[in-house]
């Protein structure tokens, strides 16, 4: 069994962030959106912990990982919250209806 | 000690009698608070207020009387025992007949006259201590340095009798003026005299403030006869002069009463001024503003006049040394302090231009028939007792401050403005400008009299004239009220059928002033006393001043012009058919509270003068006479000769052997053959009509015109004062106008100019650069709205794509 690369957990990173992005950019579901939001936190969250492999402790990523981890559930919550209103006001979580304060 | 515990006696009595009008006051004038405009009880306040006052006063008189052993009264009869005991077979009231027989016997006398002088010096001394004024001081308002200001009271003969005849005359006319104000009473008072556009003007009555007026001047008054030093008098002086303003401008609606009450506060002034003056020269020469000596030092009469009534004068008689309490010469570093005889003289003339001022003599004078434009009452207390009388008491007052200098200024000016008033009164048909001319006539007798020496005959007219002229002021306010407002005699005429007790009351009033009397008795009304003791003191004066023999026959002329116009104008009100039949109508006697004082007052006028048994005789030989001469300060006993450069020689009065009383019975006798003639013309003209007035004033025209435009006084004050006032002020005016408005104006519209360009500079420049900010936020904004599409999905994408631009730029420009 051959050591795994850095490299190889960046790219993961870099595809899951890049899927995040997509999703969000694409979908006009809201909670897609959401989704997006999640592949893209924790797309970052596979980078924090391969760079922890580099810091004297070694952990330091890892704890902001899971920072970011709880950060991102609060932020489901919150998201979660506004879909539902949205939801209440338009009847759909069409992202794109949600045009009313356009310039 | 005795004396000062009496002192303290008559001070708290005195104090009581002055301070119960300053209280009446002060309630009377928020008299409303706790009573309405109907009721009189505020008049019964202040009535209840002087007649206490009066109470106080004349037991104060009494209780001195009696402490002092009535030595007033004896004083000269037993000088005169000892020394002239030939005198009594002529008789107490018989000195007009026995002239010559009295003057031969003078004659044959004056060897013995040496012998006689020491008896009556030494009789004096015995009564000194009664002679000696008491004094003290209330309150020590303030010292700054050397000079102390303070509440003093100088309590001698003269301050008890002007305290007895101020309260009683002011009592009197508080009870007319229940009466005579009683229009007042209500809450709608209509002035007739006042024309709005609406008619008659009218408002609010005022007897409580009526009352509360008359109040404070009888306070000031009574503060200003007990004042015991020169600067308290200065401030009761004033105070006289406000409360006589308010009082004469009481009707304040009618221009000519504001006009008249504007006209005597600052005719005051002018005299006021003088007054201020002297007050100066004495403060920093004498350094003393106290009558009497005190603990502090020799009061100002001492330092003048000495303990003997000698002022102490330089060899070259430019200086006068002062003195102390014990005769000696006041020193300031070894040097004797001095006054300059001429500063002397500046002292005493500011002083008595105060008096001119007060007692409207010559040239300040035109102030007070115009102040009969207050209500009678007020004329009558103006007239008598308070206002004019406090000029001629001021130049009794202070009378050692005199020099014979001065007191010649005051004899000449007494002398023009007797004569110049009672020719004014001969042609005045208001009954009370007749009556306010005769007042200035008579003030004039009293000035006269003071600077030729007869210090007791000025005051014991003063009070004489006090009596008759506030009783005639009176009956003439019974015939305006009467009459319904109608003061011009032509319309009246006949009233003594409907008033009988006014016009019998006036009619003793007028025998008094004229001087009247039965011939060979000499028994007459108390005018007649006075008035024949100033014409002996003139007499006696001009035969020593031969110079001055003006000083003599004007007076005595002055006396039959007097007689004349107070007939004419008790003939012309009472006497004969009545001429306006509609004011004859509906005249009607005044009620009791208005002639009961007229009878009091007519009593005291006819009787005030008589001896009744206390002395031997009437007149110069009565208690009342005795009563104020008792206090003068520098008893001219001898020949006191002037020092100075005028060499004026002021007669004794006193004893059988003076200058006085030698020419006493030929002035007496000369004074009612004047009385008499004058009062026959003015029977022959006026009550029989014999000859026709208006003949006379046909002949004479323009003395006529002169007569009634008073002298044109007021034409000359005119043309002197106020048109140059008219003309200076035109000036200014004018200078204004063309000058300083120019300047004004061109200012303005140079400033206007420059405001255009600034507005200009603002509209374009400064808002157009903040409008210009601010246009050019909105178009940023607008054309970054287009930016903002909602769509959440672009968002992404610049998001996306801007990371990439990020990130790109980062890595081709960073250095490798």
């Amino acid at each position: 069994m051959g050591e795994v690369g850095l490299e190889a957990y960046l790219f993961v990173g870099a595809v899951l962030f890049v899927c995040g992005v997509v999703c969000m950019a694409t979908k006009r579901n809201g909670i897609g959106v959401l989704m997006g939001v999640e592949l893209v936190l924790n797309g970052a969250n596979v980078n924090f912990v391969a760079f922890s492999r580099y810091t004297p402790l070694g952990l330091d990523g890892q704890a902001t990982a899971l920072f970011v981890v709880v950060l991102a559930a609060a932020e489901a919550a919150v998201a979660l919250a506004i879909a539902l209103n949205y939801y209440n006001n338009h009847l759909t979580i069409d992202v794109d209806r949600g045009n009313e304060l356009q310039g | 000690m005795d004396h000062q515990a009496t002192g303290e006696v008559l001070k708290n009595l005195l104090t009581v009698a002055w301070l119960l009008p300053l209280a009446g006051f002060v309630a009377e004038i928020y008299w409303l608070r706790w009573s309405n405009r109907l009721s009189k009880s505020s008049a019964l306040c202040a009535v209840a207020c002087i007649g206490i006052g009066f109470l106080c006063s004349a037991s104060a008189l009494v209780y001195w009387g009696c402490h002092t052993d009535w030595a007033v009264l004896k004083a000269e009869e037993h000088a005169e025992h000892h020394d002239a005991e030939a005198h009594d077979h002529h008789g107490e009231a018989a000195p007009a007949q026995a002239a010559d027989a009295t003057a031969a016997v003078d004659a044959a006398h004056e060897p013995g006259d040496a012998a006689g002088h020491p008896k009556q010096d030494e009789h004096k001394e015995s009564h000194a201590d009664a002679r000696k004024a008491y004094s003290g001081t209330f309150y020590k308002l303030a010292q700054f340095g050397k000079l102390s200001l303070s509440l003093d009271w100088y309590i001698d003969s003269l301050t008890l009798m002007m305290f007895t005849m101020v309260t009683f005359i002011a009592t009197c006319i508080h009870l007319f003026a229940i009466g005579y104000m009683k229009e007042e009473l209500t809450e709608e008072y209509e002035d007739h005299q006042v024309h709005t556009s609406h008619g008659h003007f009218s408002r609010p009555g005022r007897f409580h403030r009526f009352f509360s007026y008359l109040s404070l001047f009888c306070f000031s008054m009574l503060g200003l006869v007990l004042a015991g030093n020169i600067f308290q008098v200065f401030i009761f002086w004033e105070l006289v002069g406000i409360s006589s303003y308010l009082l004469i401008g009481f009707y304040i609606e009618r221009k000519s009463a504001s006009n008249a009450a504007n006209k005597a506060f600052i005719m005051n002034r002018v005299g006021d001024f003088g007054f201020l003056i002297g007050l100066m020269i004495l403060w920093t020469w004498c350094g003393t503003f106290q009558f009497d000596n005190t603990e502090a030092g020799p009061g100002l009469f001492t330092m003048i006049r000495g303990t003997d009534g000698v002022m102490d004068v330089s060899e070259d008689g430019k200086q006068v040394f002062l003195q102390d309490a014990h005769g000696h010469r006041l020193e300031n570093d070894g040097k004797p302090s001095t006054i300059g005889y001429l500063l002397l003289v500046a002292a005493g003339l500011g002083v008595f231009a105060g008096c001119i001022g007060k007692s409207a003599q010559f040239p300040l004078q035109t102030w007070l028939p115009d102040a009969m434009e207050g209500p009678t009452p007020v004329s009558a207390l103006v007239h008598s007792a308070t206002m004019v009388a406090a000029g001629v008491y001021l130049a009794a007052r202070f009378y050692p401050v005199f020099v014979p200098e001065v007191l010649l200024v005051i004899a000449y000016i007494g002398c023009i403005t007797l004569f110049v008033a009672a020719t004014i009164a001969l042609v005045a048909t208001d009954i009370k400008r007749v009556l306010a001319y005769s007042t200035i006539s008579q003030l004039g007798y009293m000035m006269l009299a003071i600077g030729v020496g007869g210090w007791g005959a000025g005051l014991f007219h003063l009070v004489t004239h006090a009596f008759f002229k506030s009783l005639m002021f009176l009956c003439s306010g019974s015939v305006i009220a009467g009459c319904h407002h109608v003061q011009e005699m032509p319309r009246m005429g006949g009233l003594r059928r409907k008033m009988p007790i006014t016009a019998y009351t006036m009619l003793i009033g007028v025998i008094a002033i004229s001087g009247l009397a039965i011939p060979v008795l000499n028994i007459g009304f108390s005018g007649f006393y006075s008035k024949d003791a100033i014409v002996a003191s003139a007499l006696a004066y001009s035969e020593l001043n031969p110079v001055h023999i003006l000083l003599f026959i004007t007076p005595l002329v002055t006396a039959g012009i007097t007689a004349f116009y107070m007939f004419r104008l008790w003939f012309l009100t009472f006497y004969g058919e009545p001429r306006d039949q509609h004011v004859y109508d509906h005249c009607d006697e005044s009620p009791r509270v208005m002639t009961t004082p007229l009878i009091a007052l007519s009593i005291l006028a006819a009787t005030c003068a008589w001896g009744w048994f206390l002395t031997s005789g009437a007149g110069e030989e009565g208690p009342l006479y005795r009563m104020i001469a008792f206090s003068e300060t520098v008893p001219a006993t001898e020949q006191v000769k002037s020092v100075g450069p005028a060499k004026i020689i002021l007669p004794s009065h006193q004893g059988h052997h003076s200058d006085v009383h030698k020419v006493h019975g030929q002035a007496g006798l000369l004074a009612l053959l004047a009385a008499f003639a004058g009062s026959t013309f003015a029977y022959v003209i006026y009550g029989a009509r014999v000859i026709n007035p208006n003949d006379i004033r046909r002949q004479f025209p323009q003395a006529y015109d002169f007569l009634v435009d008073k002298w044109r006084f007021d034409v000359l004050y005119d043309a002197m004062f106020v048109q140059p006032v008219h003309i200076v002020s035109a000036w200014c005016a004018g200078f204004d106008k063309k000058v300083l408005d120019v300047i004004l104006h061109a200012s303005a519209s140079i400033t206007l100019v420059v405001s255009k360009w600034d507005r200009l500079f603002d509209e374009n420049m400064v808002d157009g650069l903040v409008n210009m900010v601010g246009s050019t936020t909105r178009s940023v904004g607008y054309s970054l709205k287009v930016v903002q599409t909602g769509r959440l999905r672009q968002y992404v994408m610049w998001i996306a794509v801007g990371v990439v631009v990020l990130f790109g730029l980062l890595f081709t420009s960073l250095p490798k």
